[in-house]
């Protein structure tokens, strides 16, 4: 009899992991590139996002042609030229958050975390790793972060014409507003 | 025993499905969404050489657009194959929105003026919603505006004018390459003679082969249907390659045709390629963003 309640209780605490998802479909991811020259900037607001309140387990997707910037033909060439949309259609992040136990999920207020996974762009994956902070607020929770990309690393050929007007490293910000996920 | 077998075994399974849950991806939750993936940058400009193309400048962009031909190949050494000479056109293109353009441009050639409207009806598209081609309308005036050869006689205004009306249909067929099908009408107020028609009916096909991410090859051919135009009156052929350098497009090609607006390639074409008649030519492209794209997400 023991056993049987023993057993309802770690099916039950399995099943309970299901129920700390917390999601959006309108994330904003924005990158900001300058250089004495020009500023850039493109933005994203059409970002999933999943974060595991239980494993701390965080993941982000986009299409690279949902990017917006202020010059149309800088957005067709950033899709066609650089991050060659077509073939390379999906930015992905898979990661975790480390210390995700220190963050009160019922307890309104800001928690300052660290994050480290893998993100996928143009057809290549490289480990990424940054600090960023989750907002607990009735319930939703805001998940925000600054971290710098290098085009270079996604092998992401930047012709020597236009050398001077992107920067060598590029300021992403996130943020994304996550609610419950509802099974 | 065999109680907390069981139950040694149902924990163990119980921990390699939560095992196979962080192996998956936690976006999976989500679903797939359904977003429309439409095709862009069948072309690099607005138009493939003379010809206006299936792409639009977007809303709130200008369009510079220097256009130049020389003179003809077969001209010879003593006017450098052409070089010497040159006929220019000056437009200015602007998008009203993303899908309907208007231009207005004048020519050396006959001191034309000329006007056109661009609107995109339907977009390529795959994903949400499945749309095998563009179709963009496309209808344009030219004035002619040299001075009455007859001044003697009664001239009205309306036989300055010829109005062009274009069906453009195309299709990115892959990643590098793009088609394009133009069933064309080109009205002329006034003719030559009573044996050319005035409704001129023709049929444009049209090109793009990306070579790299920079250049690629055109091409366009009209071809008017037979019995309409006088015998001098050829089919426009022309080929070029476009480079493309940051805000710049350069378009450098060979035509037949002397004149850069619809009814003066498409019925005024008396160049033959056979014969040494074509023209060098460069179309330079400078766009200026007159409006900040980047905008906050609809609620």
């Amino acid at each position: 009899m023991k056993s049987i309640i023993t057993l309802a209780l770690i099916s039950l605490s399995f099943n309970a992991i299901g129920q700390d998802t917390y999601f959006t479909r309108n994330g904003a991811i924005t990158f900001f590139s300058t250089t004495p020259v020009e500023d850039i900037k493109a933005e994203n607001f059409s970002v999933n996002a999943v974060l595991d309140a239980k494993s701390g387990g965080l993941e982000f997707s986009l299409l690279m042609k949902s990017f917006n910037f202020k010059k149309a033909l800088m957005q067709e060439h950033f899709n066609e030229n650089y991050m060659e949309s077509d073939k390379f259609p999906k930015c992905t992040f898979k990661g975790k958050i480390a210390d995700i136990n220190s963050v009160n999920f019922t307890k309104d207020g800001t928690y300052p975390v660290k994050v480290a996974g893998d993100m996928t762009m143009h057809g290549v994956t490289k480990p990424v790793s940054t600090d960023g902070t989750l907002t607990v607020k009735a319930g939703k929770v805001m998940a925000s972060s600054i971290f710098l990309v290098k085009p270079e690393d996604y092998n992401i050929a930047i012709p020597s014409v236009v050398r001077d007007k992107i920067a060598s490293e590029l300021e992403v910000t996130v943020k994304a507003d996550l609610e419950p996920l509802k099974k | 025993m065999k109680q907390s077998l069981a139950l040694m075994l149902l924990v163990l399974m119980s921990f390699s499905a939560k095992a196979q849950d962080e192996e998956g991806s936690l976006l999976d939750l989500l679903g797939e969404d359904e977003t429309i993936n439409y095709a862009s940058a069948s072309f690099k400009t607005t138009r493939i050489v003379n010809s206006q193309s299936i792409e639009n400048v977007a809303e709130g962009v200008l369009d510079f657009k220097i256009s130049h031909r020389f003179g003809m190949l077969n001209a010879g050494a003593y006017n450098l194959f052409g070089l010497d000479q040159a006929t220019i056109r000056l437009g200015l293109d602007y998008g009203i929105t993303d899908n309907l353009m208007v231009g207005f441009g004048r020519s050396t050639l006959q001191k034309a003026l000329d006007g056109f409207v661009k609107y995109r009806l339907l977009r390529q598209s795959s994903g949400g919603r499945n749309m095998p081609v563009t179709l963009t309308l496309h209808s344009s005036i030219a004035v002619n505006m040299l001075t009455w050869a007859d001044p003697e006689r009664e001239n009205y205004f309306s036989s300055r004018l010829t109005y062009t009306y274009q069906a453009l249909i195309g299709r990115k067929m892959s990643n590098s390459t793009s088609l394009m099908l133009m069933p064309t009408m080109v009205h002329r107020n006034l003719v030559l003679t009573s044996a050319e028609s005035n409704d001129v009916w023709a049929l444009g096909f049209g090109g793009r082969q990306k070579l790299t991410n920079r250049l690629a090859v055109t091409g366009e051919y009209y071809y008017v249907f037979p019995g309409q135009l006088a015998n001098v009156y050829q089919n426009s052929l022309s080929i070029g390659i476009d480079i493309e350098t940051g805000g710049h497009v350069f378009q450098l090609h060979f035509t037949n045709s002397t004149a850069m607006i619809d009814k003066g390639f498409i019925t005024e074409t008396t160049g033959q390629w056979g014969k040494g008649d074509i023209h060098f030519g460069f179309n330079v492209s400078r766009v200026f963003t007159l409006k900040d794209r980047n905008k906050p997400p609809k609620e």
